[in-house]
């Protein structure tokens, strides 16, 4: 993908910006098409119909009529705002979510940047948009969104250890932390598939992994940083017009990355589960998004069953639970990856 | 640590016995109505807009006296002997004429009190219920069918009339009072005036 864009444009800089570019072309539809879906799923689920009018089909442009709205409204700061890290921290946040998307591999044929060190970079880069969450609570000076911010910082710094502990089992059997080579590994079919090697280790950390992603990307059960009946609507309760729909854009587009890096990880990514049928670079970018759509439907399936946790019961969750058993995990597939060979 | 577990284990269980709840919703039909293309079947006697149905209002102002929040406004004109206002489907006799009949709907609580006392039956409520309008005063609905100027004529005749009737009672009394005839035996003739009948 980088060499025919270097190619077809004899400029370095214009190839490596429309690089960057390309994932935003997935993002931007997936936030719109994910708002839309998310609406109608938790619309059925509770015996509704959700938006059903606007532009004809089931309410398919609501989304889409909504962010016109937002970008039409008049931006407004607060007078007791700090007014630099205001404007700031949606940017920061957005920033943060989409620089994940640089090591993640849609397809056999394209990943944004090859690093060898991709998922360590996802991780760590993912940790900016606690900045930048923290940024928006703090500037807002409201107690509402600082509230939210400081439970959104707590909640995802206790939440990362568990993940990044399942993650490195599954590191541990790849031996790589290049995001493209952990994918070609699982090539050959379903039973090549990561959840499906050192069973059960490698099960549990998969379902670990994603309830710690839940909790790191701020969804219910996880959702006490933005806790709507206790907090309005944590750090964003300020942000009005384009400065929100940025924040929702990260924060659906972090809803993704995580949903990839299960996929990546777990699910084989852009394999098909039928080895060498269906596959393909066009083929791989299809099976890469099913898998990714499949995990932010369970996550957004999820949030229309489980009510949020308290704060207690959240580090409960994280502490108790997850961080023992993810050490089990690592262990125990260490073991067994030290045995076999 | 039996404790431990076991919450563990009906954490799991009973989020995946949620999940199957949801899940089964999913594909449950919705309870939702399309409003406005699918309306709901109101029930019979159903009470929303009221309607006045203008031939067989005899303007006896019960319905407007019934009414709890004075959202009825009735004016009447009395008729002249000579004109004709005919009869109700029911088969009362016109006295009045109504010339205005003004139904507030936006004060209107929709108790239907109005419609039991009316002699004539000539005010229902009907199962109409989309009638929202951008200006208030378009929800005042003028039931009167009379023109103003018709309105006007019935006025002048009347007025006509009476005063030729308070004539006639004066021209009366004079001629009793002087000769002390007996005038008590003969009521004053009722004459009918002589009028364009154009009504």
């Amino acid at each position: 993908m980088k060499e025919v864009l270097l190619g077809a444009l004899h400029n370095d800089i214009l190839a490596y910006v429309l690089m960057a570019l390309v994932p935003l072309a997935w993002v931007v539809p997936f936030a719109l098409f994910a708002v839309w879906w998310e609406r109608k799923i938790s619309a059925h689920m509770q015996d509704r119909l959700g938006p059903m009018r606007t532009g004809g089909w089931h309410g398919w442009a609501q989304t889409v009529a909504d962010i016109l709205k937002l970008i039409q409204k008049e931006d407004i700061i607060p007078a007791a705002a700090d007014r630099k890290l205001f404007i700031l921290a949606p940017y920061l946040v957005f920033a943060g979510s989409y620089a994940a998307y640089a090591a993640i591999p849609f397809s056999a044929a394209f990943v944004g940047s090859e690093l060898n060190i991709g998922l360590f970079y996802i991780v760590s880069i993912s940790a900016l948009v606690v900045v930048g969450l923290l940024m928006a609570g703090w500037a807002s000076n409201n107690k509402w969104s600082l509230f939210g911010a400081m439970r959104s910082a707590a909640q995802i710094i206790s939440y990362e250890i568990p993940v990044a502990l399942c993650l490195l089992a599954a590191v541990m059997v790849t031996g790589t932390f290049d995001m493209q080579q952990i994918n070609q590994m699982q090539e050959g079919g379903i039973f090549h598939w990561l959840v499906f090697q050192k069973f059960p280790f490698l099960f549990l950390a998969m379902i670990m992994y994603f309830i710690g992603s839940l909790a790191e990307v701020n969804r219910t059960p996880f959702d006490i940083p933005e806790a709507e009946s206790e907090l309005v609507a944590g750090y964003h309760t300020e942000y009005g017009g384009m400065r929100f729909a940025l924040l929702f854009l990260s924060e659906y587009a972090n809803m993704f990355v995580v949903a990839a890096i299960a996929s990546t990880l777990f699910l084989g990514g852009w394999t098909s589960p039928f080895g060498d049928f269906l596959s393909g670079p066009w083929w791989g970018v299809f099976w890469f998004l099913s898998k990714g759509m499949l995990i932010v439907f369970v996550q957004m399936w999820l949030r229309w069953t489980l009510p949020r946790l308290r704060v207690d019961q959240l580090m409960e969750v994280g502490w108790k639970v997850l961080i023992p058993f993810s050490f089990v995990v690592v262990l125990g597939v260490g073991f067994w990856v030290m045995a076999v060979r | 640590m039996g404790t431990y577990f076991g919450n563990i284990w009906r954490g799991i269980v009973t989020i995946l016995i949620g999940m199957g709840v949801t899940w089964r919703h999913l594909f449950t039909p919705a309870v939702t109505i399309q409003y406005p293309d699918v309306k709901v079947k109101l029930p019979e006697r159903a009470r929303n807009r009221l309607y006045v149905n203008m031939d067989d209002c005899i303007g006896c102002d019960q319905c407007s006296m019934a009414c709890p929040v004075d959202c009825i406004t009735i004016e009447t004109v009395k008729s002249t002997p000579d004109v004709d206002l005919g009869l109700t489907s029911v088969g009362t006799k016109k006295r009045l004429y109504v010339t205005q009949f003004d139904i507030d709907i936006a004060k209107c609580c929709y108790c239907g009190l109005c419609v039991p006392p009316c002699p004539t039956e000539c005010i229902v409520m009907t199962d109409v219920y989309e009638f929202s309008e951008f200006d208030r005063n378009n929800l005042i609905y003028n039931f009167a069918t009379m023109m103003p100027h018709d309105v006007e004529a019935a006025r002048t005749r009347l007025a006509a009339y009476e005063k030729d009737q308070a004539a006639k009672k004066a021209a009366a009394a004079k001629p009793a009072a002087a000769p002390s005839a007996p005038a008590v035996s003969e009521p004053p003739k009722k004459t009918p005036p002589a009028s364009d009948n154009k009504v």
